[in-house]
């Protein structure tokens, strides 16, 4: 029974279910396991699942943070403005993921310095992001970006020798260091702690605001990076780029078994999480199921990952407490 | 201690009244007949819904499916009485009865589940919303099929105030009053401030919190059809997104995310307040591009400020407590 349960943990079932999206759309559909797919549905991901690996971060440690697609629209509004402004891309870069580390460190202020809910302060930015973006970029649409910079984000550019674009690429290497640091490091162990009880990990000596503001100025980091990517891979720098891409971050890192209430749940289940979406959306698309019905799906694959090792753990106790009765 | 809530919801008043004030001042026509009107319209369906989703904060816990709620409820009574003379009356049941639906699966998911909320509720708008837009699939309610009957409850009027504000009002107290003075009111406030002080003192906590769902789900519905009432026409993604606003408006009126505290009161204020540095800024001529960024700030503002004044006043309290 404890074996059993041991390996029906909710990452490992995401795991199997994403092999399983990946057999099934290999079996019945024509073109699903081409490189060429495969690249384009990876790489229709990459925002998302580079959002993902800060995201992961700051739910193990019990916040949230909803201003993330505000920052990639604000990321990309500015690069847009910039660039018709006739600054050099390699100066825009820097400039916006510096504008994402100041974002990110407001976001971590008002929820260390004055104590304010993550929840509460990033709905605020939220607004105040996008509202910025706007500012910035009005309602134009920049996409006279160089063929050299835009080439690098789309998938058929792919790392020689394999069918990796260069964005996915880039996301399998932060994911590789995230997951080291989450699983292998003091650090990582302490933001479990954090989000297990916040009280017991300022008691044990853990530098519980420093590394709250960390993880909000690492989310607005990587969101404003996810912008200019963003960016480039449409060829487009709009204000209102990634708007509500905040709710499929949190869908996709929830589905991978990350617990909302905190300090549970592994990187690997959150990958997983947002592979499973990208890829059965594109199996989906790929059978000419309409867009709706996606999203319906993922709100119900969204409901059952929650609930199914809920139901499962109340059974199994359920089990075990009959089994000591009978015992006893 | 009752003072220092109502201090709260006068600082907020107060903002609002100033506010309006100087906007007024600025240009004359902000309140005029039609200025009054219009901001009374605009902000009742809001306010409303603000209703709903504060006895769900209260008790800890956040429904962000109202928006889809209200955009599936609208388009439901629109499709219904597209071309019928059906009655005001059975078209608000109907949406109520959609609301309550939908606030029942959340409920029990969150209640007998035990699935945190956010989750839940984030679920429920991809599902409720994907079903909607299937179901649509790009048409549009047009005003001219929508029965007269329904039409005249969002633009009729007694001794010239407009029915919408009216019945967000009278929904308002409804809720208002029996937070203050029921039992299984109180109970709710309970819960979100220490569910397990709650379980042990005997409170029926799942029962409260689905019942709270069903609710808030109610008044979504309900939202729904005076959308359709208003407006007449009415898209499948009509309210999308409008859920944070909702929860903006509840956070700014006082009501702690964290749960326990806050009034509705409180939140109608917020809802009001939001509503109206929107139609501020609109009069004033502030250059569209700037609204939303200033409506972020402000609303960061006022969640800041709510935090020190709040943190002054339990100091204060301790204080006197000592002597």
């Amino acid at each position: 029974m404890t074996a059993f349960a041991k390996y029906l943990r909710w990452d490992t079932v995401v795991g199997v279910l994403l092999v399983a999206v990946f057999l099934a759309g290999t079996g019945t559909t024509e073109g699903f396991a081409d490189t060429a797919n495969l690249s384009a549905a990876l790489n229709d991901t990459a925002e998302i699942a580079l959002i993902a690996l800060p995201m992961t971060l700051l739910v193990v440690a019990g916040q949230v943070d909803l201003s993330v697609a505000s920052m990639l629209g604000l990321s990309s509004a500015l690069a847009g403005a910039l660039w018709e402004a006739g600054w050099a891309f390699e100066m825009i870069v820097p400039l916006c993921l510096l504008v994402g580390a100041l974002g990110g460190l407001l976001n971590g202020w008002l929820v260390t310095r004055v104590g304010l809910p993550s929840l509460a302060v990033t709905i605020g930015t939220l607004t105040l992001y996008r509202g910025l973006a706007s500012v910035v970029l009005g309602d134009k649409a920049v996409a006279d970006f160089p063929e050299a910079y835009s080439q690098w984000a789309t998938y058929t550019e792919t790392v020689p020798g394999t069918f990796i674009p260069y964005p996915v690429a880039l996301f399998g290497v932060l994911a590789v260091i995230t997951a080291v640091v989450l699983h292998c490091t003091a650090f990582g162990r302490s933001l479990y702690a954090i989000g297990a009880q916040e009280d017991a990990a300022w008691f044990a000596g853990i530098r519980v605001k420093r590394i709250k503001l960390v993880l909000f100025v690492l989310a607005g980091f990587v969101a404003s990076f996810a912008g200019i990517v963003y960016t480039l891979r449409y060829g487009s720098a709009r204000a209102d780029n990634g708007i509500g891409l905040e709710l499929v971050v949190i869908a996709s890192v929830l589905l991978g078994g990350i617990d909302f209430d905190g300090g549970r749940g592994t990187l690997g289940g959150a990958i997983a999480g947002v592979l499973l979406i990208g890829l059965l959306g594109n199996l989906l698309t790929l059978n000419d199921v309409s867009n709706e019905i996606q999203v319906i799906v993922t709100g119900l694959l969204l409901v059952a990952s929650v609930l199914t090792p809920r139901i499962v753990a109340t059974v199994s106790e359920r089990r075990q407490r009959r089994a000591a009765t009978a015992s006893a | 201690m009752d003072l220092v809530f109502r201090a709260r919801e006068l600082s907020i008043g107060g903002a609002l009244v100033a506010l309006i004030l100087a906007t007024w001042a600025a240009n004359p026509s902000f309140l005029d007949d039609q200025g009054i009107k219009d901001l009374l319209l605009n902000s009742s369906i809001l306010v409303l819904l603000v209703a709903g989703q504060s006895v769900v904060v209260i008790t800890r816990n956040i429904d962000l499916s109202v928006g889809s709620v209200v955009g599936l409820s609208a388009f439901a009574c629109g499709t219904f009485v597209s071309g019928t003379d059906h009655s005001a009356l059975t078209v608000v049941l109907l949406g109520i009865g959609l609301g309550v639906l939908c606030g029942l699966v959340s409920g029990l998911l969150v209640s007998f589940g035990r699935v945190p909320a956010l989750v839940v509720t984030l679920g429920m708008l991809y599902v409720i919303q994907g079903i909607d837009h299937a179901w649509a699939h790009g048409e549009q309610i047009n005003a001219a099929d929508v029965p007269d009957g329904v039409l005249a409850l969002g633009s009729g009027s007694v001794l010239g105030i407009p029915y919408l504000p009216l019945i967000s009002a009278a929904v308002l107290a409804g809720t208002a009053y029996y937070l203050r003075s029921y039992r299984s009111g109180r109970e709710l406030y309970a819960i979100g401030s220490s569910p397990e002080a709650a379980r042990l003192a005997g409170i029926p906590i799942r029962r409260r919190v689905l019942a709270a769902y069903a609710f808030s789900g109610a008044i979504a519905g309900f939202a729904g059809t005076l959308w359709l009432a208003r407006f007449g026409t009415v898209v499948a993604d009509a309210a999308n997104g409008w859920e944070l606003n909702v929860v903006s408006a509840v956070v700014v009126g006082g009501v702690a995310i964290t749960g326990g505290v806050g009034t509705v009161w409180g939140a109608a204020l917020g809802a009001l307040l939001l509503t109206t540095i929107g139609s501020a800024l609109v009069v004033l001529k502030v250059d569209s591009f700037w609204q939303q960024a200033i409506t972020g700030v402000l609303l960061l503002a006022a969640i800041t400020t709510d935090r020190i004044v709040n943190l002054r006043t339990t100091s204060a309290l301790r204080k006197r407590s000592r002597r």
